[in-house]
């Protein structure tokens, strides 16, 4: 598949900005992050996950503690792919019973990844709450589920695909949109 | 994108170095699953494994049972002893019964060289071999190389010495095709009525004196005796055995200073391996039964969780 760039639709600053902003809102929310946690989805909400970590610190002197979540065995799209997708590990080095629970995922589309994730966390143990947070939403939900924290809402048609790209994988920060080709 | 798309895992002697590899990573995020509270993902939820053992065994059913029920698959077993088969059906007859009944893998142990295979080509199941007679044990030797990678942190380039009876054991042979594409130096250590004629071909070395065998090696894998398959004639007496191959704590003064000890189960403790060996934290016989269970939830994913069409014979 070819696929070309429509438009950048956030640059490394404006990302920045809105980590920024999504972190005091989850301070706030929460009145301070006492009992807050963040876990990442893979791969991107990874990253994100630990940079909200660092703002929030910034903002309350105290860093909550960072996962990353792992949610290929919670997939419910396996057998209409072709060859079974690689495995990784999660790693949550922290009990998540009784805390509130930040989900960090870099777009929120369909909704089912962050069904998938609600079910990979739930079998870690029972949060007192789970929160989500995207640094984009770009609509077409097929599952009713609305997060909580959002960098940037992004009208798109589905044909459309939104490629989140991070320093810490891609070696630079940008949001684009992009068209399948061929 | 997965690197293993074959319908069967039948050995190890034809299989890539990187179909290996697939499976050896997958197993660590498995090893993760059935350590903590809550051992089971819904990942092979409305597939079945079904298990069918021509010869007995308790631990690599389990194994296989247990690998299955963690991912949500379904495990029924089909008990030989009390099977149609005990009225002469087939084998052939068999697989086609157990086939209309519409599991997606089929794992069979059979002491036939070779009855894997047959049925693999005939039937449209995954086939998983667990055992057949002399021939192979890949999941076995699959769980040895992860043990030792566990421990060791690489395959490649390590000593490893295959110590017992090489003649009738899957699990040596496994252990050979599987080790030797990660360019381990292996060795082959035994009485010489137990050892197979031209094994040097499969690139091992051959050595009838114990100590001279494991001399700087970085694994020590001692094979069970299976007084089962023994003819007369070729094994020593136990007295015998035990004195000139019996494997003991002192023994690991000559092997690399960190060297491991791996038994595939069931341990002949004061016939292949001393008691005071098997006790060690040298040994890690425990941490490879819990590491056979990660490694086959791998191998049923990798089989299983993908769709269908790009799945190669």
């Amino acid at each position: 598949m070819k696929f070309r760039q429509k438009a950048v639709i956030m640059d490394a600053e404006s990302i920045r900005r809105a980590l920024t902003r999504i972190a005091h809102e989850i301070s706030e929310a929460n009145k301070g992050v006492d009992g807050v946690a963040l876990v990442g989805i893979r791969r991107r909400g990874g990253p994100l996950a630990y940079r909200l970590a660092s703002r929030i610190e910034s903002i309350e002197g105290v860093k909550p503690p960072v996962g990353v979540l792992d949610i290929t065995l919670y997939r419910d799209d396996l057998t209409t792919l072709g060859p079974a997708p690689i495995v990784h590990r999660t790693e949550v080095d922290f009990d998540v019973a009784d805390k509130t629970i930040v989900l960090v995922d870099d777009v929120i589309f369909t909704g089912r990844t962050v069904r998938a994730a609600l079910d990979a966390l739930m079998d870690l143990g029972r949060p007192r709450r789970i929160q989500l947070a995207v640094l984009i939403d770009r609509g077409h939900r097929e599952l009713p589920i609305k997060p909580d924290f959002v960098g940037k809402n992004v009208p798109t048609s589905r044909q459309e695909i939104v490629s989140v790209l991070v320093e810490e994988i891609d070696k630079e920060d940008k949001v684009v949109i992009e068209e399948i080709i061929e | 994108m997965s690197i293993y798309r074959r319908k069967d895992l039948l050995g190890l002697r034809d299989i890539e170095r990187e179909e290996i590899e697939a499976i050896l990573s997958t197993a660590v995020p498995m090893k993760d699953i059935i350590t903590r509270d809550v051992k089971k993902v819904p990942t092979l939820k409305g597939k079945s494994v079904i298990t069918l053992f021509y010869e007995n065994s308790t631990r690599t059913r389990t194994s296989f049972d247990l690998a299955g029920r963690y991912l949500s698959a379904d495990t029924p077993n089909l008990a030989v002893s009390t099977s149609s088969v005990q009225k002469g059906e087939s084998l052939k007859d068999t697989i086609k019964t157990i086939e209309m009944m519409g599991p997606d893998v089929l794992v069979m142990r059979h002491p036939l060289s070779g009855a894997p295979h047959y049925v693999a080509r005939n039937t449209s199941m995954h086939v998983i071999n667990a055992g057949d007679g002399i021939n192979e044990h890949p999941t076995q030797a699959l769980l040895d190389m992860y043990s030792i990678l566990e421990r060791k942190g690489r395959l490649e380039g390590l000593k490893v010495a295959i110590v017992g009876d090489i003649l009738h054991s899957r699990v040596a042979r496994s252990n050979i095709f599987g080790l030797s594409k990660f360019g381990c130096e292996l060795r082959v250590v035994g009485p010489s009525t137990l050892m197979p004629s031209n094994i040097e071909k499969l690139g091992v070395k051959v050595y009838t004196d114990l100590k001279e065998g494991i001399r700087g090696v970085d694994v020590i894998n001692v094979l069970r005796i299976q007084r089962e398959r023994q003819q007369s004639g070729l094994f020593p007496s136990i007295d015998e055995y035990q004195e000139l191959y019996m494997v003991r704590t002192e023994h690991l003064s000559l092997a690399a200073d960190d060297a491991i000890v791996l038994h595939p189960g069931p341990m002949n403790r004061g016939i292949e391996i001393s008691t005071e060996l098997a006790e060690s934290s040298r040994c890690v016989v425990n941490e490879q039964v819990a590491n056979g269970v990660a490694v086959r939830m791998a191998i049923l994913y990798l089989m299983l969780g993908g769709g269908k069409d790009e799945i190669a014979g």
